[in-house]
């Protein structure tokens, strides 16, 4: 099973990341699949880092929270944060399929960040959950 | 589930390296590493435990170049053999795109290699995906064993015990000295990227 995203569809959902995130001082923000896939990746051209990796590593850690979630009994964590001294790391739940994270220092406050990517999980959902079919998990 | 980016061009597929602990799963992607630097621009990722045993999973982007206008980025991961760890086994799976399943031909691996196989179709009737439909390989590895005299599975035996009913592609292969890693490579990237093909079409 594959999917597949346009050129429009790109552009708007890097539209909604820039204006939510990237302008408001997130250094980093990536929009991924379950599978540890990326479907888009932006940051403030300060720091790059190795991608490939660090999505592959934050699917297997969200999907291991989760299933730490149902072992306790909880239905999900449907977000995740990491502190360093630093940078931070923020994971958000989209759907059953899809993770949006974000890397971003201290000038930033938690209280703000989340308000700020629940804006675009919000209007990332629309467009996103369309595509796959849920058979995942 | 392979992720087609249109707008960049870019197709995303995900191999996944099975079978059971202390098969030679790590040591395929380290050859692999070695091997095709040019086309692999990170470290390996691994997860792993005190004792060196893979924890979570190893993972290597390897960039196989240009298809048809498409840029092909293949995400290489490895599973935790032991049977201990199936929860994080199955997350591995999720998505997968095609696997190598790596069998120990030692010859007291015989029933373990059985149980990972069967493992790894129970791990996948939970995504409702299967053996079957799926495009997967098969690496009989360490044959290299033999030349020291320790006894090793015949590949008629290992067709017999794994192969059966599927017919699949088999190499055997020594991953510790490079033999057939490169082919097993190739041909499930291969398998894979026709598969996608054929559902796009
Ligand atoms: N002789 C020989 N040893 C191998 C071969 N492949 C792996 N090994 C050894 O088997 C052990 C387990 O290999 P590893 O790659 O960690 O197995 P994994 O648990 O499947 O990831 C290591 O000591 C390897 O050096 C091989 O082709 N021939
Ligand atoms: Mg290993």
């Amino acid at each position: 099973m594959s999917y597949t995203l346009d050129q429009r569809q790109l552009d708007r959902i890097e539209d909604i990341l820039k204006a939510d995130l990237v302008d408001n001082g997130v250094r980093c923000v990536f929009l991924i699949d379950m599978a540890g896939n990326i479907i888009t990746h932006m940051d403030n051209g300060e720091k790059q880092h190795d991608i490939y990796s660090l999505a592959a590593l934050a699917a297997g850690n969200f999907g291991a929270v989760s299933a730490m979630a149902k072992i306790i009994g909880e239905n999900e964590f449907s977000l995740l944060f990491h502190k360093g001294k630093k940078e931070n790391i923020h994971f958000n739940k989209i759907s059953s399929e899809f993770l949006l994270i974000t890397i971003f220092g201290n000038e930033i406050s938690l209280g703000f960040l989340r308000m700020k990517v629940a804006d675009s999980v919000e209007q990332l959902k629309g467009l996103l959950e369309p595509l796959v079919p849920g058979t995942d998990g | 589930m392979a992720f087609i980016n249109l707008k960049n061009k870019v197709i995303q597929v995900k191999i996944v390296y099975y079978g059971p602990g202390r098969g030679g799963k790590t040591t395929n992607l380290e050859y692999i590493h070695r091997r095709f630097h040019d086309r692999i621009h990170a470290e390996m990722v691994t997860v792993k435990t005190h004792g060196d045993r893979t924890l979570f999973f190893d993972f290597m982007p390897f960039d196989l170049g240009l298809i048809h206008g498409y840029q092909i980025k293949v995400q290489l991961y490895t599973v935790p053999g032991q049977p201990k760890y199936n929860a994080t086994r199955k997350l591995v799976l999720r998505g997968v795109d095609g696997i190598v399943f790596v069998a120990d031909a030692m010859a007291v691996c015989r029933e373990s290699n059985v149980q990972s196989l069967r493992n790894l179709q129970e791990n996948l009737a939970a995504y409702r995906k299967n053996l079957a439909t799926l495009p997967w390989v098969l690496q009989y590895n360490k044959i290299d064993l033999a030349e020291q005299g320790i006894p090793v599975l015949s590949v008629d035996q290992l067709e017999q015990d794994l192969n059966r009913g599927f017919g699949r592609p088999a190499f055997p292969a020594s991953a510790l000295k490079g033999i057939n890693v490169a082919a097993t490579l190739k041909k499930i990237i291969s398998l894979a990227v026709t598969s996608i093909r054929e559902e796009l079409m």
